[in-house]
């Protein structure tokens, strides 16, 4: 077959800059950018949500937000940082990580890989489509005490969605329909990311890295991606029937004909826990790459901190139910579930304990990154103590659903997963922009949001212990909570204040900043050995691997006293390495792009505005019209072309 | 809670070594690179195994616990609580229904038997016992006992939906002697106000403006046909709030922006705006505070 007799739709896109590059890339570096840009917008919306939030909660008996516009405010934010900013900045890691850090040229699927990145923008487009055009209402038979504003109309049932609040009765309206289709679009996006990372991991490795000799990032993107492949399908089981629910007189969670609304819980929270994990092993593994870098020590235990991943994401299966100590399941499940999830403390621990070893009698650079990672490892063992006392039974009882929740589960994911993306992104930034970040913005950056961080949410410890309840817009003057809650609001404008001269030093860095060198930390992992940026093709020659921290090895031996010698040709290796990098001997074939990844994305949108327009015969159109396109995008992808006889994953 | 204090200690030693290490083995710009040091296994052993051992010592206590606050023992008295967005209805086995303020004996184990008409929720007393869900379809039980007497804080726990926040509750723990002569003053139908006298006017106003549709008063009116979706206002005075325990009976304002208005004090509220005027909103007030 030639390239010249296909005319379009088959012929593949050409376009290497623009706006349809882009559109059209299978690249995976760039469509790690796609995410972690769209990920980041979606961070501010979610931190503006949290604003909003918190100046409510300033003061007792404030007015600020209405009850319907307060109870919106805390799901979008949960809901997006959720699977809108955690997950897509994890998804942004792992997609500009993995194949550079095993020797890769791209993931095993480009293409799936940019359809993975449109379902999950179409996913938001969605959610947050709700705020223009959905519909929100007071309980069948109740009455809304004031006109709906349009901050009250999205999704307002919290992001675990429990029926039959959510129910057809009792939350009529659109508004969490738009978010159930939303997620489902989402999830389908995930899924098939997780599959196509999967295979990565295990097919595309550069010979002689063997599992043993991955990066732990890699190992714990592979968790991850287990954890999205077996959870996934089942809260999708739960949203559609939910949707059933809703709009088409299933009663799969109605208790008033037979269903079950616990069921409903139980399918949520055995995707939600391993989900948690889906959210702090990606952090995990990037603080485990960067510390050893500016302790200049390997890992301490990397075996250890591998098992212990692995342990934590099969025992995330054996542990939800701890969401539902006060749900009136029986003492034997309250203790088989109260003893799995103390166990997961082991595995925690290990990998805290292998940190600090690593940083033990090390030479520790206080870099950005650094600091991030040392900040990830003391607030995150916080957030990791305050879970196990959730596992004491009894004494979850009286913290379930207050604001000790609401702290522990931010100094997991904020004090956890986001200061890991934070160092990720400062310790790749050289390597993504092919420039220095400026260091004392970051370092003002790090400081000011660790203040602010730890003003919002330590006192959330206490205020819960004190009986605050968490997804109340408002309390009484007279509970004596209204100072700690305005520390809380002040640190939450810190903490913004301090993701605004992030964003500066970023606009500015990436196109003034001092140009970055191939390897400027003197780094041990293979995406450091090509040039900053990484050229389209990653690796100009396939690496071959005989070691762990294989690229360090290039550059050091050790003395008799176990302590690194630089060897002397390290330089020039280096200085090879770069030049190959930029001018390589035979240009390696890479997938050319395709227009049907983002076609399919399209065609998703209208299939998800059928679903949701469903009772009128324009959305049935509509509905019929993306189903018809999703299929033919489909059917004309298998049909595409290489462009190329030979593969470029040789 | 020992969790706390053992928790307490690993806090303080992790994050010492944390800060001990950015001290202690920052780099000093000096040339000499640090030790390669790859791992310890009989270090990785001890803090697995020690972990595991203190986690042993928090699960024996942590099961005894949970078997001991599992069932009530048999001399307790029986309520049920049913849940309602949003507010909580408590009936007696003496044939009472009441609203917002659960009235116990104190000192005497309680045992409640927990379901809801709408939506999930959660019964949560901070200084008596932990939360327990209030499932549609379901019947949940919570058990505890008030040592003092005196009044007590409550609120749903779980969140259900518009006026959540506003859902919540008194207990009222009183000495048994007392406890009895409310039980039968409770049994009582509801008093007579005199002919001609604004508290009668009251009641009118309640016979005529549909407040009937929803509300019993033992003597005056009783809802037809199913439980009644709104709280039996029998003995409303008897209590000292109303809405959810988020508005107070002895405050004239509450009262009057409540019935002015419900659903703008309690959005979502199933109690309509029933176009009610000052005056007959002084009349209602002044026959709902003489239901004793």
């Amino acid at each position: 077959m030639t390239t010249a007799s296909l005319r379009w739709p088959l012929r593949r896109p050409v376009d290497a800059s623009g706006i349809w590059s882009w559109i059209t890339t299978v690249d995976h570096k760039r469509i790690a950018k796609l995410y972690g840009y769209t990920g980041f917008v979606f961070f501010i919306v979610g931190g503006l949500e949290a604003l909003l939030l918190r100046i409510q909660l300033a003061q007792p008996e404030s007015s600020f937000l209405t009850a319907a516009e307060y109870n919106t405010m805390f799901t979008m934010h949960g809901t997006t940082m959720i699977f809108l900013v955690v997950m897509p900045m994890a998804a942004a890691f792992m997609n500009f990580l993995l194949p550079l850090m095993i020797g890769a040229r791209d993931v095993a699927f480009p293409r799936l890989n940019a359809l993975s990145y449109w379902f999950f923008l179409v996913g938001g487009i969605v959610l947050y489509s709700s705020f223009l055009f959905a519909t929100a209402g007071a309980p069948q038979g109740g009455f809304l005490g004031e006109t709906s504003t349009a901050l009250g109309k999205a999704a307002n049932g919290g992001w675990f969605m429990y029926p039959p609040n959510s129910g057809p009765q009792f939350s009529p309206g659109t508004v969490i329909d738009f978010w159930l289709i939303g997620l489902l679009v989402l999830g389908v996006g995930s899924l098939v990311s997780s599959v196509n990372l999967l295979t990565t991991i295990f097919n595309m490795r550069a010979p002689g890295m063997k599992l043993f000799r991955m990066p732990v990032f890699v190992w714990m993107s592979m968790v991850v991606n287990f954890l999205l492949a077996f959870s996934l399908p089942i809260v999708t089981v739960a949203l559609i029937m939910l949707y059933f629910d809703r709009n088409f007189g299933t009663l799969f969670f109605e208790a008033s004909g037979g269903g079950d609304p616990v069921l409903y819980q139980h399918l949520f929270w055995l995707f939600g826990h391993p989900e948690v994990y889906v959210l702090i092993l990606p952090a995990m593994g990037i603080v485990s790459e960067v510390l050893p870098v500016f302790s200049r020590k390997p890992l301490f235990g990397y075996p250890a901190v591998v098992f212990a991943g692995i342990a934590i994401g099969f025992l995330g299966f054996g542990v939800w139910a701890h969401h539902m100590f006060a749900s009136g399941i029986g003492p034997i499940a309250q203790v088989a579930f109260g003893l799995s999830t103390m166990t997961i403390a082991v595995p925690t621990g290990i990998k805290v304990f292998n940190w600090i070893g690593t940083m033990w009698e090390g030479k520790l650079k206080f870099t950005v990154p650094m600091l991030f990672a040392m900040g990830f490892v003391a607030m995150f063992t916080i957030g990791g103590l305050s879970g196990v006392t959730h596992a004491v039974v009894p004494s979850d009882w009286q913290q379930t659903d207050t604001y000790y929740i609401v702290a522990h589960f931010h100094y997991v994911l904020f004090g956890g997963a986001m200061f890991g993306i934070f160092a990720g992104l400062y310790y790749w930034f050289p390597k993504l922009t092919g420039r220095m970040y400026d260091a004392t913005l970051a370092k003002l950056h790090f400081w000011l949001m660790f203040i602010g961080f730890n003003l919002t949410f330590a006192p959330m410890h206490w205020l819960g212990l004190q009986g605050m309840v968490r997804r109340t817009e408002t309390y009484a003057a007279e509970t004596g909570l209204g100072p700690w809650n305005m520390v809380a609001t002040i640190g939450a404008f810190i903490i913004a204040i301090s993701t605004l001269i992030f964003m500066a030093n970023w606009v500015q860095s990436r196109r003034r900043g001092a140009p970055a060198p191939m390897d400027p930390w003197d780094a041990r992992t293979l995406e450091w050995a090509i040039p900053s940026p990484p050229p389209e093709f990653n690796f100009a020659e396939i690496p071959q691997v005989t070691s762990l921290d294989d690229f360090w090895h290039q550059k050091y031996t050790e003395d008799d006293a176990g302590r690194p010698v630089r060897k002397p040709d390290a330089d020039a290796r280096l200085a090879h390495l770069e030049e190959i990098g930029h001018n390589p001997e035979h240009r390696p074939h890479l997938p050319a792009p395709s227009w049907f990844p983002p076609l399919a994305g399209l065609a998703m949108l209208f299939v998800a505005t059928g679903l949701l327009l469903h009772a009128s015969i324009v959305g049935i159109a509509i509905g019929l019209v993306g189903a018809a396109g999703l299929f033919l995008a489909l059917v004309a992808w298998s049909r595409e072309p290489l462009e190329e006889e030979v593969s470029a994953h040789e | 809670m020992p969790v706390f204090a053992i928790a307490a200690v690993i806090f303080i030693l992790v994050e010492a070594a944390v800060v001990y290490a950015a001290f202690k083995f920052r780099d000093r710009g000096d040339e000499t690179e640090p030790k390669q040091i790859h791992g310890n296994n009989k270090l990785e052993a001890l803090w697995t195994i020690i972990p595991a051992l203190i986690l042993v010592g928090i699960a024996v206590p942590t099961v005894s616990a949970i078997v001991d606050l599992t069932s009530a023992p048999d001399d307790a008295v029986e309520i049920d609580v049913i849940g309602h967005q949003w507010w909580f209805e408590f009936s007696y086995p003496e044939g009472i229904t009441t609203a917002n303020v659960l009235v116990v004996p104190a000192g005497t184990p309680i045992d409640l038997s927990m379901t809801s008409k709408d939506v999930v929720h959660s019964f949560w007393i901070p200084r008596l016992a932990g939360k327990r869900d209030v499932i549609p379809g379901q019947y949940t039980s919570l058990y505890f006992e008030a040592d003092e007497p005196g009044e007590y804080w409550g609120q749903c726990a779980e969140f259900c939906g518009l006026s959540h926040a506003k859902m919540s509750f008194r207990v009222r723990a009183l000495p048994p002697a007392e406890y009895t002569a409310w039980l039968q003053a409770q049994q009582q139908p509801a008093v007579e106000p005199a002919a001609g006298s604004l508290e009668a006017q009251g009641r009118d106003i309640f016979l005529g403006r549909g407040c009937i549709a929803c509300h019993n008063i033992k003597g005056v009116s009783e809802v037809a046909g199913e439980v009644p979706g709104a709280p039996d206002l029998t003995h409303f005075a008897s209590r000292n709030v109303f809405a959810g325990a988020s508005l107070s009976i002895d405050s004239d304002d509450d009262l009057r922006d409540w019935l002015a208005n419900p659903p703008a004090v309690k959005s979502g509220s199933f109690m309509p705006n029933l176009g009610l005027s000052p005056d007959d909103i002084t009349a209602l007030i002044a026959y709902l505070r003489s239901l004793e």
